[in-house]
């Protein structure tokens, strides 16, 4: 019937703007000394995908369980697209959230074949499944050929895209994934990570990510919640986040931010491409992508440096004009990172106090960033 | 080889043994789920009742049981009320008994096989959409599989070989509580030390191929973890 509307008059209620919100408070007072509290309260995208990202006992897992129900906090709402699952009076228990749950470990059913586990999510999603859905996700996770075997025959990789299979099956209006790639050693997260991307461009369903591994994150993301012993310290774009220097990622001294950007430009001789950022052109080894290939690279802090004027004479390939936004020193390392501006983007620097001092960097002052290195993410 | 009597006998025992292990799957799998998932005080006191007839002698089991089903025993004024008689020395009071005697041999492998499974697979299941019962019957059901078949056949043969607890409730009425091994007792205390041979044998025999069959079936079903 709604196909029969005119689309005009507008007779469906369509939420302009997908979003899910999430709120939490929890408390463990339990015998455990460090009590710790989750503490949240966010409005997140209500597609793409949103990892969220800190380190371990940070609460990542546990903000993951509460959204599907599997914990209970004290106090909690929740919102998934313009859908209560959780209110003052109202917890919808986890069977009746539409959501598909990947777990950190293989959590495929030991008695049932792979086909068998997928079976069992068709059955019960409520939704007629349709043969080209079944056929698009087996297609997409590359799992045709191992159908029939149980799980304990197949390789934890494959166990691991049998089991995203079959959350995609449930037809879920959320994804949620705990650290699918954690249980992997890394050739096999190798392997599952274009599987992943692959996911993020065919399905149109919001994905929250839970992971501690900035690769992956980095690589993956759209959207990105930064969380510290249960509470938010930082969310938004994921090029926007990386670039903050004003609070405490936890990425060691992985500092750097995340470009994307559109290939233009290959040059076969020096096997090099051309790739327009918002923040300027980069040259980049050239991967075999395409013209016109949107690619997403990653530029650590420590890699860029500064110098007051272009040096034509380095052997640095990439080389942008920036204006310094600010500073920030650790008294303890006696380092210092500076977010610059590049064009449209941000890019950041990691350098020495007595370097700050010694170019005498003020915010707003034109400098020229030196490029010792971009790893491509795709 | 075998006398009319015995023969009586063994049908008897493996008509009350079936009887006895199918209720006990009944009644045994709920008690054995609410005992591997409760976080109540009572699971202790549940479970100590349960794991009673382990160390009780059966003479002290078949003493209450036989005040309790008499006339004036609250399940013999449940019977009599529902115009069943009493019953001690009957059939069915022997099925009572054993069902009480042989409880913690099927619910103990049925827990310990529901406990093995932790959270993990009910999670799951719950992610998958599936409810309370559909979680219970396609994911804890068969995956403890492999203690349900312990329980079966434990309880299964724990009941054939009982003798104190039938000697106190059924006594010794032929066709209706002789079963084996009130036989094997009859035939020592006339001396018929040859038919109390074949008969014993026979258990012997029986019990070993029981235990033989159980350990092989365990051997090659050692119970996997999630995967």
């Amino acid at each position: 019937m709604a196909e029969e509307d005119n689309p005009a008059v507008g007779t469906i209620p369509i939420n302009p703007e997908p979003r899910l919100h999430v709120q939490f408070r929890m408390c463990y007072t339990g015998s455990d000394p460090s009590t710790y509290a989750l503490d949240i309260d966010l409005t997140l995208p209500g597609d793409g995908i949103t990892a969220i990202f800190g380190q371990s006992g940070s609460g990542k897992t546990t903000l993951l369980r509460c959204v599907a129900g599997l914990e209970r906090a004290q106090e909690g709402r929740l919102t998934v697209n313009g859908e209560d699952w959780q209110s003052d009076t109202l917890f919808l228990p986890t069977h009746q959230r539409s959501l598909g749950y990947v777990f950190q470990e293989s959590s495929l059913f030991p008695h049932l074949t792979a086909q068998g586990n997928l079976n069992y999510a068709m059955k019960r999603s409520g939704v007629p499944s349709a043969n080209v859905l079944f056929d698009q996700v087996i297609a997409l996770m590359g799992i045709e050929p191992v159908l029939a075997r149980y799980p304990h025959q197949l390789s934890g990789g494959e166990r691991q895209r049998v089991a995203i299979a079959r959350a995609l099956l449930i037809q879920p209006r959320l994804l949620l994934m705990d650290e699918p790639l954690a249980s992997l050693d890394t050739a096999r997260k190798q392997e599952i990570l274009p599987y992943l991307e692959r996911l993020r461009s065919t399905f149109d369903m919001p994905i929250l990510y839970v992971s501690h591994s900035l690769d992956e994150v980095t690589r993956l993301a759209d959207h990105v919640v930064v969380l510290e012993q249960g509470r938010v310290v930082a969310q938004g774009r994921v090029d926007e986040v990386f670039s903050r220097i004003d609070v405490p990622l936890p990425v060691g001294n992985e500092a750097g931010v995340v470009w994307q950007g559109e290939v233009r430009e290959r040059n076969e001789q020096w096997r090099l491409a051309r790739i327009a950022c918002a923040g300027g052109d980069l040259w980049v080894r050239d991967m075999g992508d395409a013209i016109g290939q949107r690619i997403r690279v990653r530029i650590l802090a420590r890699d860029v440096s500064l110098t007051l004027t272009c040096h034509e004479d380095s052997s640095i390939l990439n080389r942008l004009p920036v204006n310094v936004l600010e500073i920030a020193t650790d008294s303890d390392t006696a380092m210092a990172l500076v977010r610059l501006q590049a064009d449209n983007d941000f890019v950041t620097a990691q350098l020495t106090s007595r370097s700050v001092d010694y170019l005498k960097l003020v915010p707003g002052q034109r400098l020229w960033a030196q490029i010792k290195s971009v790893a491509i993410l795709r | 080889m075998f006398s009319e009597g015995d023969l009586t006998a063994i049908w008897l025992t493996l008509k009350l043994a079936t009887t006895v292990t199918i209720l006990l799957l009944i009644i045994g799998t709920p008690i054995a789920w609410w005992l591997a998932r409760t976080r109540s005080w009572l699971k202790g006191p549940v479970g100590a009742v349960v794991a009673l007839p382990l160390v009780l002698p059966p003479t002290v089991l078949g003493f209450y049981l036989l005040v309790a089903m008499g006339p004036h025993g609250f399940i013999g004024q449940l019977t009599q009320q529902l115009g069943l008689g009493t019953l001690a020395f009957t059939f069915w009071g022997l099925v009572l008994a054993s069902v009480f005697y042989s409880l913690p041999f099927v619910v103990q492998p049925i827990q310990n096989a529901m406990q093995a499974l932790g959270d993990r697979p009910l999670e799951v299941a719950a992610t998958l959409r599936a409810g309370p019962w559909d979680r219970f019957f396609t994911v804890v059901v068969p995956m403890a599989k492999p203690g349900f078949i312990t329980a079966t056949i434990l309880g299964f043969a724990h009941t054939v070989g009982e003798f104190g607890v039938v000697l106190m409730i059924g006594g010794n009425i032929p066709g209706q509580t002789r079963v084996v091994s009130v036989q094997i007792y009859d035939h020592v205390e006339a001396l018929e030390y040859a038919q109390a041979h074949v008969l014993a044998g026979s258990m012997v025999v029986f019990s070993f191929l029981v235990l033989l069959g159980l350990y092989g079936f365990q051997q090659k079903n050692p119970f996997t973890g999630f995967k």
